[in-house]
């Protein structure tokens, strides 16, 4: 798209993955490489059509969703802002992939658009079932960050805050739908370029000899500099030392995997994103996230027609979990209701923080149907 | 001598820990070797070079060599050399695989890198075992050979790899081995100074794990094997008597251009019409 559409095309009538891709190419993403499965498939196709145009923009279908997040880490490693979409199985495939790029700690964004039931299960209908897989999907302990989204706006924000974070934060990046929030179709403005922040990696400023790729530094995020640009580095997913070579001693594996965490922690509310429904006097909290955020809006605001002090906490961050949120609202509210469309995956976080201070209930629907307002107003009242 | 001692100063990385993982008797160690020769014969920039590399024994040839290098996941070292060159064309991508990682779990990534052309040079140090692992069959294990997991003798039949690699559409099929080492130096220049995918097999002994379960008294025997069994394919193909004989040589060479010049000519295309996406 050129510089003069752009500008005139200011407001746009998409889907939640069409956002999604609209984002990534506002977040500065020239490569993408995946495998179709619905239903996040809109997402790849708006990617075809679009990079291309897109200055050294790539393309590709690959033969599976693990070379999909192969071609993603290399082109990332490359310099490159990357990109994939996905939906549960394939998600699944990638998890080696994804534990690979934490451990290198590998800027990418990678969408889940999450579907029903477990292992082929429904695919046209909505869940929210990958929340748990998200977090701890990959194998060995690891950071990550998760982020989730409500509505089409949201994707499209979401997506340049996950391409952010991923760039900041040298890691990857999840970001959860699920088919309603996917395929709902809504009018939306879209920002210009320099309307929001965009974030690149930190680049080297050192000399090629005096680099390491895995150095502790103040902020805890090495720089990572392109390959294939003077600094010759060794990248592996074994553990490796701050030089990224194979260690096995004791102290160094400690250190890197120390550090791998230490990072994320250390900024740990830069990354709690969260949005506040008239929580400050709810006796009734609503926790939600994706679609479900969507009824629980609208059923918080029959609920105070009502006359019943209800609040929604309407979760963007969902790992690392946004628990400074959630426990001061625990502390103040009666009664919690945590609705989501599986068998209770992040009630289980909610329970984790609240520890018996107040009243926690969930909702739990996996027919693949929508969490309506009416079903939770029903609780709420 | 001098020459050697300069390549190493120049190519081998001196803050890595020395001395090699390879045991006594692997002939990864000469791979490693043509592979620093070829770099330095066809004058590539260190830092126009990525080496990505599996899992196992050869995937550890790239901690050694002072380029960019990627140790990968298992049997997905080509799909981490697709992003590279499609990300940035500039480099030469040198993919270092092993038998088991190339054409067992990496099998399905092999032949789409080769039919989508992707201007990479696989080359598949082929030793017929899963050597790191500890001596358990490979897709390449010869029909009978004893292993860790063929105790009674591998059932099934090996995968040919320049075959399956010539039917996947490489651009460029080789293979040499590690006894003919010049001849390998010349193969593996040959295929990474051309277009599109170029796949180089080299059968190289591991007596560690495979000699010495199927009665080769001693790495020297095993070099006596390629040396005894290994023919030119020009040779080859004129012997009444196949029985038992590999070729090596050049099996294929086409000259289609690699995926990133078609994707840079297709977005010079798309540029000259005015370059107005939907």
């Amino acid at each position: 798209m050129s510089a003069m559409q752009r500008k005139k095309r200011t407001e746009a009538f998409l889907l939640g993955n069409e956002a999604v891709a609209e984002g990534a190419l506002l977040a500065g993403c020239s490569f993408y490489a995946g495998y179709p499965i619905t239903p996040s498939t809109e997402i790849m196709e708006v990617m075809a059509r679009r990079l291309p145009h897109v200055e050294n923009g790539v393309f590709l279908q690959m033969e599976d969703e693990i070379a999909s997040a192969g071609a993603i880490i290399g082109a990332s490693l490359a310099g490159r802002k990357v990109m994939t979409a996905t939906s549960g199985p394939g998600f699944s495939l990638m998890q080696e992939q994804i534990g690979y790029a934490c451990m290198t700690e590998t800027p990418l964004v990678i969408v889940n658009v999450m579907r029903g039931g477990s292992s082929t299960g429904l695919p046209t209908s909505p869940g929210q079932g990958d929340v748990q897989q998200a977090r701890w999907g990959a194998h060995g302990d690891h950071p990550i960050i998760v982020f989730s989204a409500a509505d089409v706006r949201e994707c499209l924000e979401m997506t340049i805050t996950a391409f952010n974070y991923a760039e900041k934060y040298r890691t990857p990046v999840i970001l959860l739908l699920d088919e309603i929030t996917a395929h709902t179709r809504e009018k939306i403005e879209i920002p210009r370029p320099g309307e929001f922040e965009v974030l690149s990696r930190l680049l080297p400023t050192m000399p090629p000899e005096w680099y390491k790729p895995y150095e502790e530094t103040v902020r805890g995020v090495p720089p990572m500099p392109p390959i294939g640009t003077g600094y010759r580095f060794h990248v592996t997913g074994l553990t490796h030392d701050p030089l990224g070579f194979p260690t096995s001693r004791p102290d160094e594996v400690k250190a890197v995997t120390e550090r791998m965490f230490r990072k994320i922690d250390r900024f740990f509310h830069d990354i709690q994103i969260v949005d506040h429904d008239q929580t400050e006097d709810a006796d009734t909290l609503v926790i939600a996230y994706g679609s479900v955020a969507r009824s629980a809006r609208l059923a918080v605001r029959q609920a105070r027609e009502a006359g019943v002090k209800a609040g929604l906490l309407s979760l963007k961050t969902l790992f690392p979990f946004p628990r400074p949120h959630v426990e001061k609202l625990l502390r103040t509210c009666k009664l919690v209701l945590v609705p989501e469309m599986n068998m209770g995956q992040i009630s289980r976080e909610v329970k984790r923080v609240n520890c018996g201070i107040t009243t926690i209930r969930t909702i739990n629907r996996v027919d693949g149907q929508i969490i309506t307002p009416s079903q939770i107003l029903k609780e709420i009242a | 001598m001098a020459e050697v001692t300069q390549l190493i100063h120049q190519y081998l990385r001196h803050n890595k820990k020395f001395p090699l993982v390879f045991c006594p008797g692997c002939g990864i160690g000469i791979v490693l070797g043509s592979l620093v020769r070829s770099v330095h014969a066809l004058g590539i920039p260190k830092d126009d070079m990525a080496v990505v590399a599996g899992i196992g024994c050869s995937g550890r040839i790239a901690a050694y060599v002072d380029f960019n290098t990627v140790h990968a996941t298992h049997g997905r070292a080509l799909t981490l050399s697709t992003g590279i060159k499609m990300a940035s064309p500039h480099l030469r991508v040198l993919t270092v695989m092993g038998d088991g990682d190339a054409l067992s779990i990496g099998g399905n990534h092999l032949i789409h890198a080769a039919r989508r052309n992707i201007g990479v040079t696989a080359l598949v140090v082929n030793n017929f075992i899963y050597g790191m692992t500890g001596g358990q069959c490979s897709p390449t294990t010869p029909f009978g050979s004893y292993t860790h997991t063929s105790p009674q003798g591998q059932m099934e039949k090996s995968f040919d790899v320049v075959e399956m690699a010539r039917a996947a559409g490489a651009n460029g099929v080789y293979r040499g081995t590690v006894f003919h080492a010049k001849a390998l130096d010349g193969l593996l220049q040959r295929a990474m100074s051309r277009p599109g995918f170029n796949l180089v097999e080299v059968l190289t002994p591991c007596f560690t794990q495979y000699g010495r379960g199927n009665k080769f008294r001693s790495p020297v025997e095993m070099f006596q094997w390629l040396k005894d069994h290994v023919v030119p394919r020009e040779v080859y193909d004129k012997l009444d008597d196949k029985a038992g004989k590999i070729p090596m040589g050049i099996f294929v060479e086409n000259d289609e251009p690699g995926l990133e010049q078609r994707h840079a000519a297709m977005r010079q295309a798309l540029a000259d019409k005015g370059g107005a996406g939907s």
